[in-house]
């Protein structure tokens, strides 16, 4: 693992801004990573949240998956570095809101 | 969604961490593990958004309770932990997060290793078990400052004692209990070979504490046999309240 500073969460802790835009629970999804390919949990990628938004990075090669920002009313989000989420839709049945 | 709670108990769990218990009209029911953002607002219109895990396990009373440990420069920890009554109402959004829950359908052996307030997903998960009868093995491995810095100590032991459902192991990073055998220190190799489940069992396993402790404890849970994809890991940041 390329970094060594202890300054990111777990991808499960933008669940809450997620849920803002989604109406499923995604962090339990899967995902792709654009730049290697590997494919985990959003739960599992590193989360920064020390800037003006929230960049989740992934777990094998640390680039960018997703970016999410809100300024005043506007929300921002650039999911560019994930080719695609799957979702287990019998699991989000039952915490879906 | 931001739901109105209204606080209807408090009880100081240690010196630092106090838990409350949250009254949420159409609370639509949650999974062990999972946590909420409370929103506190001002009068002055400023508002401060944070996540807590719940350490309720799900019931069917719209009651939440949240275990706060009060943090020496945070911004709403302080005011949840000494200020806040009974009465007085919070903003809650969730239950939020689908990845790091144990659902009372899962038998296989579980393996609970908690930092510090990291206890409180993982004592969820331990209430649940017992409220629904489960017969999930379940391991923890508990590690603290020191032995006051325990939380739920009375009830972990009640489920602990002999012919209990939960086996627990603590350990201690800064002050030990009398004739305690192994220093304080950080969790190593040793601890996780003689506390936590053989690999071989293919337990899941959940680690929640600061992310300095969680990168330690799924490290050697990885070294020690467990694949990755059964290791789930909670990380709270190290300075601010969780988040």
């Amino acid at each position: 693992m390329s970094s060594h500073s202890y300054d990111y969460l777990d991808g499960n802790a933008a669940a809450g801004e997620l849920s803002k835009i989604f109406a499923l629970d995604v962090t339990a999804a899967e995902g792709q990573c654009a730049h290697c390919g590997a494919t985990k949990r959003f739960a599992e990628a590193h989360l920064y949240m020390r800037g003006p938004g929230v960049v989740a990075r992934c777990v094998v090669c640390e680039h960018v998956l997703l970016r999410l920002v809100n300024v005043r009313q506007r929300v921002f989000l650039d999911m560019s570095g994930m080719t695609y989420w799957s979702l287990d839709t019998s699991l989000l049945h039952q915490i879906s809101r | 969604m931001w739901r109105p709670g209204t606080v209807v108990v408090l009880h100081d769990e240690t010196a630092t961490a106090r838990t409350i218990t949250l009254e949420v009209p159409d609370w639509p029911g949650h999974v062990a593990g999972q946590h909420v953002d409370v929103r506190l607002t001002a009068t002055d219109g400023y508002s401060a958004v944070r996540s807590y895990s719940i350490a309720s396990a799900p019931n069917t009373e719209g009651r939440v309770e949240l275990t706060v440990e009060r943090l020496a420069n945070g911004e709403v920890s302080p005011y949840l932990t000494q200020e806040v009554a009974i009465g007085d109402r919070l903003e809650l959004r969730g239950p939020i997060g689908g990845w790091f829950v144990w659902r009372t359908q899962q038998t296989e052996p579980i393996q609970l290793i908690a930092g510090g307030s990291g206890i409180v997903p993982l004592m969820a998960m331990i209430r649940s078990r017992v409220a629904a009868a489960s017969i999930a093995p379940f391991r923890l491995l508990y590690s603290v400052r020191e032995p006051g810095a325990v939380l739920y100590r009375d009830e972990l032991e009640a489920l602990s004692n002999h012919g209990q459902p939960v086996n627990l192991t603590y350990t201690y990073t800064r002050a030990v209990p009398k004739d305690w055998p192994r220093p304080p220190g950080r969790i190593d190799a040793a601890l996780i070979a003689t506390s936590t489940w053989p690999s071989n069992l293919v337990p899941t396993c959940y680690v929640c504490g600061p992310t300095a402790f969680v990168e330690n404890a799924a490290g050697l849970l990885s070294d020690y046999g467990n694949s990755a994809d059964k290791i789930r890991t909670e990380r709270f940041g190290p300075t601010g309240d969780r988040k």
